[in-house]
């Protein structure tokens, strides 16, 4: 059984298609790269899966359960989690503050008022244990809005994992992240649990080629095809919707 | 940065919940009235009063981002329990706080079903008219609270039959002050919490907490009937301290008034509301004697001046100072 599907998802604003019979399989401990051109509805996807946006039709599978009707954060506490393309963190939390308040709320400890934080030394431990994982260690303390861009695309992934996903759904985690802090963040994603499936959304071919096993590429709302990354490499049809019709590898869209 | 990383995070977690000494300074203050202006108690009982509602619009507004036009509501419908239950019988003052404390929480946890639903100008809105529509509700029935005339007749017991209310303030501001302190505590307690946490995770980035699976409107509902409960509380010691409750006690300007005290003084800080309150509340009684619409002319351009220079108010302002003095030392 697959960790997370989806069967002939669709979503439409007005006249304008945004997903179109949308099916596709990720396996237990999968990882696979969704690709496309910008507008091919990579992050729709996204949104419609985590609840962000709900589908018009079809189903959506976590671990053989259809979620598509269910919360946001409802689907989280089953274990299916994102990352945002866009940073979206707590800035005036410090790192360690954030992954303790996202612990507390997986444990369901965030409705306890009548104790310190300081109190759960486990949850923080924990916190710190993940940060320290991360290379967030030594930058824990300071106030979110005073790190540098590339730690902040860390903690994005750290505040993802202490929610202990069994999906994880990484939107274009490499996003502006300059090449001197890349490695950080090449490491930090090649150290994932081998037991979370991982769906990357990424425009960094480098980073797609790397780390998929397979490749879904999207256009127009729909899935134009899926395969290995030599089968996606040598497929005509996506040198010409993605790669330009120059054929000019490494394009980057984003 | 070299000792934050040596040191335990445990450790340093709880040295954000320590008490300061400028703390335990500030409170020793606040016994400083009994002794320096004895004529003064009963202003400084109101100041009290007025700092615990501050403190409860705090805990909605400074830590869980909630922006409300209409908090007098609850300080109002306290006011108004304590009133009547002393009114048709029962005069003791700290089982009045209970049920008045009671009824608001009651309407805090209904409204809060709405309000947590909803942000930014809705939340303004939806707030500023249900304190509106409850303003007029308590005009209109004046079979219950005189309308306009006020709630006449309110006797108010001593307290535990041993403490009677005095002309001079002494027992208004101690038994205000006291209870000011307890609630103190409890929210000071409700920050420093995992759920207090939550709540500077709902303020600092909403979107993000359903990605985190945090049941935020649950927390929104919790935090907002605490609020009114402690503003429930504050308007029962505004009736029990002087015997009267009128309309004032939830209108529209109880409400803008508390909402400038605490952006003064400075949101989510916990002792905005109180530091608020003491300037508010002093510079109207020195200033407000002859003109009260002049008064506001000075309220209005401090509140300007204030949100202009010091955004996070003037304990926001005081603290950047202290950083960068130690800083620079």
């Amino acid at each position: 059984m697959s960790a997370l599907a989806t069967r002939g998802l669709n979503k439409r604003f007005g006249s304008l298609v945004v997903a179109r019979d949308i099916a596709f399989d990720l396996p237990r401990g999968a990882r696979h790269a969704l690709i496309g051109p910008n507008g091919a509805g990579k992050t729709t996807l996204v949104n419609l899966m985590t609840g962000l946006l709900s589908s018009d039709s079809g189903e959506i599978l976590l671990g053989g359960e259809n979620i598509a009707a269910l919360a946001p954060e409802a689907r989280v506490r089953r274990g299916l989690v994102r990352t945002f393309q866009i940073n979206s963190l707590f800035p005036n939390l410090n790192a360690l503050e954030a992954v303790t308040l996202a612990i507390c709320e997986r444990e369901g400890s965030s409705r306890i008022w009548w104790q310190r934080v300081a109190a759960h030394s486990g949850v923080i431990d924990e916190a710190h244990g993940i940060l320290s994982s991360l290379m967030l260690g030594n930058d824990c303390y300071r106030p979110t809005r005073e790190l540098p861009y590339g730690r902040q695309r860390l903690l994005e992934i750290a505040l993802a994992l202490s929610t202990k996903p069994k999906v994880l759904l990484l939107d274009e985690p490499a996003a502006g992240v300059p090449r001197g802090e890349s490695a950080e963040l090449f490491a930090v994603v090649s150290g994932l649990p081998p037991d979370i499936s991982v769906l990357f959304i990424e425009h960094d071919m480098n980073f797609v080629f790397r780390f998929a096993s397979r490749i879904i590429v999207m256009v127009g709302g729909a899935i134009l095809l899926e395969g290995t990354p030599q089968e996606v490499a040598a497929d005509p049809r996506v040198r010409e919707v993605y790669l330009g019709k120059s054929g000019r590898g490494g394009a980057r869209h984003g | 940065m070299a000792v934050a990383a040596i040191s335990p995070p445990e450790a340093i977690m709880r040295a954000q919940a320590r008490w300061r000494p400028i703390e335990i300074a500030f409170w020793l203050a606040t016994l400083l009235p009994f002794w320096l202006t004895p004529d003064y108690l009963v202003l400084a009982s109101q100041i009290a009063i007025t700092a615990l509602f501050a403190l409860s619009l705090d805990l909605i507004l400074g830590y869980a981002g909630i922006v409300s036009l209409g908090h007098a509501a609850f300080f109002g419908l306290g006011a108004y329990a304590a009133g009547l239950i002393a009114k048709h019988g029962w005069g003791e003052p700290v089982t009045g706080v209970i049920a008045a404390m009671l009824v608001a929480s009651i309407a805090g946890y209904a409204a809060s079903l709405i309000v947590s639903r909803f942000r930014h100008l809705a939340l303004i809105m939806i707030t500023l008219g249900m304190g509106l529509l409850l303003a007029e509700a308590a005009n209109s029935a004046s079979w219950l609270t005189g309308g306009a005339d006020g709630l006449q007749g309110v006797k108010i017991w001593p307290i535990f039959n041993v403490f009677r209310f005095d002309l001079y303030g002494y027992v208004a501001y101690s038994y205000s002050l006291i209870v000011l302190f307890v609630v103190f505590l409890l929210a000071r307690r409700i920050i420093h919490s995992p759920f207090g946490l939550s709540l500077r995770g709902i303020r600092e980035n909403a979107i993000r907490m359903p990605a985190l699976g945090a049941p935020s409107r649950a927390h929104l509902r919790k935090i907002y009937t605490i609020a009114a409960a402690i503003a429930g509380i504050a308007g029962a010691l505004l009736t029990q301290t002087t015997e009267t409750v009128s309309l004032e006690a939830l209108g529209f300007q109880r409400s803008a008034d508390v909402l400038v005290i605490l952006i003064l003084g400075g949101a989510g800080r916990l002792y905005g509301g109180l530091v608020g309150a003491i300037i508010f509340m002093v510079a109207r009684d020195q200033f407000s004697g002859n003109t009260p619409q002049f008064w506001y002319f000075w309220i209005g351009a401090l509140l300007v001046a204030v949100v202009m220079f010091l955004p996070n108010g003037i304990l926001g302002g005081l603290a950047k100072l202290t950083a960068r003095r130690s800083r620079a030392s």
